[in-house]
């Protein structure tokens, strides 16, 4: 899950990396106030998901409270690459600026290790630095287990070449940052910039944390840093039934069993799609492993309750779970969804493989019901859905 | 002869008492899998009856071990305890031990996977997050299926599940060596790499079938170390052609950020290195039966 900048600051000044002043508001009106606290004068910033906002006009000083609530009220609402800004940040003025640089603490995949990141040459985007002058940027793993201590923050900081005058006070940083990196359970945190200010200050003024949602059962705060009014409302109501689903924009309904097939399953529809006026599938729904009668109404209900979806395809391959009860599974939910009054009106393919198969399309020929076909082979099933799906 | 489990195997469970554990220990004694233990501290001494068969619980790898001479475990416990009952296997130093538990944070699986480097790589973790892995008619240490397929002479490696269950499935009556799930995370002990060396030095594999997902650059790397190691043919599949960039495609390390990780850059890779990609599960077991038929 990836943080907005104020969510960022917030955990930052809680594991004590140097932070500015700053609040988060939702209304014009509201700038006056927070501006006041900061004594009057204010930077008001766009919170929003996506990086070049300042380009964007979403980053303006205010020399006054009656200027912030006017620059509050011309980026609130404002379009920023796609992301309406619902929030911005009224945050305390820099004082004046002598450098900018770039620290960060990601998981290095590939290593499978983590790994800190440090440039002189911050502010920018990190990627362009690291394309265009990668002698300009350090990168140091780092053990789990051993952590970030000051000596290894040193040892970062001078494989950086960070300035004698600054080292220091940055090392010092790239330990809180750690610290923040580890406590919450993060994926990243990066601070871009941060900064040298005239008055000897090192300050992180701009940053950007994603956080494991794997670690949530520890994690009891992170839940209220999600970011509930962008989700889509789909997938809003799918997580609610703990569904593992992605809208995508197509037109054919995709549930199977095991991320890794349902990925596959897309590709597949896709492919087939190619023949059928280019439908595409509209979504990823993976309900796992001995998925239960009720858990298959909950998916169905959710791919029939988008608007986009003309077909449904559901594949499954009965490893463990077998057929014959996703069958079952399958009738029951279109029953229950019936005795809802949300009777099921698109066409269903389904396809099953695997463990007790033949007794699984059985049940399924026997329920015969008007909607759903059965289709025996993966591509088959998929080139079916696909014309289904081009045909209304 | 197969790769990291065979009949001699011998196999505790760790959470076997745990309603997933006794479930699937039950499973894998019905495929012929040497099960000699379970571990719970608090249920050390007792025994538990899975139809006749007697398992004996200890308080601990290290004593399952030395009781019964145990070389392989496998892990059903929670996400939360994972880290503590992987770094006691590794304390332990078990041969092989196979983390199926979904749902680990990356600090965790982070920090046993730095743990077992410094103490020297003497376990060998499988996971986390993986089905586990067969060698069909000796041993099956983890939740795959035991009776889709037969022995036979293809090695399978793969990032998912139920592609592999499907893999299995559409060559079925070839057969495999073993069949092995090194799962989606994005910090996992056993890379593609790993299966295919292994593989390679097998004499009972003839080929290679090898499935990745997208995210992270692993088929990249696992592709460049085909191309100056590997002999035996090696045939491919990448699933998340269509995955859109910055959405989690069910495994946690199934995610496509900015141009890396994406199926395609690894379709492309891999087949640089001379392996044949199927567009679908069906049509890349077609490429193995027509490779195997000369």
């Amino acid at each position: 899950m990836d943080l907005f900048e104020y969510q960022a600051r917030d955990l930052f000044a809680k594991h004590g990396v140097p932070v500015l002043a700053g609040e988060v508001i939702d209304t014009p009106e509201a700038a006056r106030e927070a501006t006041e606290k900061l004594g009057g004068k204010s930077v008001v910033k766009a919170q929003v998901k996506v990086g070049g906002r300042g380009k964007a006009g979403g980053v303006k000083l205010a020399a006054n409270p009656d200027e912030a609530v006017a620059r509050a009220t011309d980026i609130l609402g404002m379009d920023i690459k796609g992301h309406t800004v619902h929030k911005v940040m009224i945050a305390e003025l820099s004082p004046e600026i002598e450098a900018e640089y770039y620290v960060s603490y990601l998981l290095d995949r590939t290593n499978r290790t983590f790994l800190a990141m440090a440039s002189v040459q911050g502010g920018m985007d990190i990627e362009e630095v690291a394309e265009k002058t990668p002698e300009a940027l350090a990168k140091v793993p780092v053990d789990s287990n051993a952590g970030v201590t000051i000596e290894k923050a040193r040892e970062i900081v001078a494989q950086a070449k960070f300035p004698a005058e600054v080292a220091e006070g940055v090392a010092e940083a790239m330990v809180t940052l750690w610290d923040t990196f580890v406590a919450e359970d993060a994926l990243l945190v990066e601070v871009n910039p941060l900064v040298k200010t005239k008055d000897g200050r090192i300050l992180a003024l701009d940053g950007k944390v994603s956080l494991d949602e794997n670690a949530d059962f520890r994690q009891a705060d992170h839940e209220a840093l999600e970011d509930k009014d962008a989700a889509n409302p789909l997938e809003a109501a799918a997580k609610a039934k703990n569904l593992n689903y992605v809208k995508l924009d197509g037109e054919v309904g995709i549930i199977g069993n095991g991320a890794g097939l349902v990925m596959s399953t897309l590709d597949v529809v896709a492919y087939a799609g190619e023949a059928h006026n280019n439908v595409k599938p509209a979504n990823f729904l993976d309900i796992g492993g001995g998925a239960s009668a009720e858990v298959m109404a909950n998916g169905l209900e959710i791919i029939l309750g988008d608007p986009d979806v003309k077909s449904v395809f559901v594949n499954v391959f009965g490893g463990i779970t077998a057929c014959d009860e996703v069958a079952n599974g399958i009738v029951q939910a279109l029953e229950l969804l019936k005795s809802k009054g949300e009777e099921v009106t698109k066409p269903l393919v389904v396809r099953l493989d695997g463990n007790n198969a033949e007794l699984g399309r059985k049940i399924l020929s026997d329920a015969n019901h008007p909607l759903v076909q059965r289709v025996d082979t993966m591509d088959g099933a998929a080139d079916k859905a696909a014309e289904l799906a081009a045909a209304k | 002869m197969a790769i990291f489990l065979n009949k001699d195997s011998k196999v505790i469970v760790q959470g076997m008492t745990g309603a997933t554990g006794m479930k699937h220990t039950k499973l894998m004694l019905g495929d012929g899998t040497n099960i000699v233990g379970g571990v719970n501290p608090r249920k050390a001494g007792t025994s538990v009856d899975f139809d006749g068969t007697e398992v004996p619980v200890f308080g601990s790898v290290a004593e399952a071990m030395e009781k019964t001479g145990a070389n392989v475990s496998v892990l059903f416990v929670p996400p939360a305890f994972s880290k503590a009952a992987v770094v006691e296997a590794i304390d332990a130093e078990i041969p092989l031990a196979v983390v199926i538990t979904e749902g680990i944070a990356v600090h965790d699986s982070a920090a046993f996977w730095a743990y077992a480097k410094s103490k020297g790589n003497k376990t060998r973790i499988i996971g986390p997050n993986c089905p586990g892995l067969i060698t069909p008619g000796q041993s099956n240490a983890g939740i795959i299926p035991g009776d889709i397929t037969k022995p036979g002479r293809i090695g399978l490696v793969s990032k998912s599940g139920t592609l592999t269950y499907q893999m299995m499935y559409e060559l079925r009556d070839i057969g495999f060596s073993s069949a092995v799930g090194i799962g989606g995370d994005p910090v996992i002990g056993t890379t593609h790499i790993d299966a295919l060396e292994a593989f390679e030095a097998d004499p009972e594999t003839d080929l290679i079938v090898m499935i990745g997902e997208i995210g992270g650059d692993a088929e990249e790397r696992a592709a460049d170390y085909i191309k100056a190691n590997v002999t035996k043919p090696v045939v491919g599949y990448v699933a998340g052609f269509t995955a859109p960039e910055g959405k989690t495609m069910g495994h946690a390390g199934a995610i496509v950020s900015g141009s890396s990780g994406t199926a395609a850059a690894k379709k492309e890779a891999l087949e640089a290195a001379g392996v044949k990609v199927g567009k679908t599960p069906t049509e890349t077991a077609k490429l193995a039966r027509a490779i195997l038929a000369g």
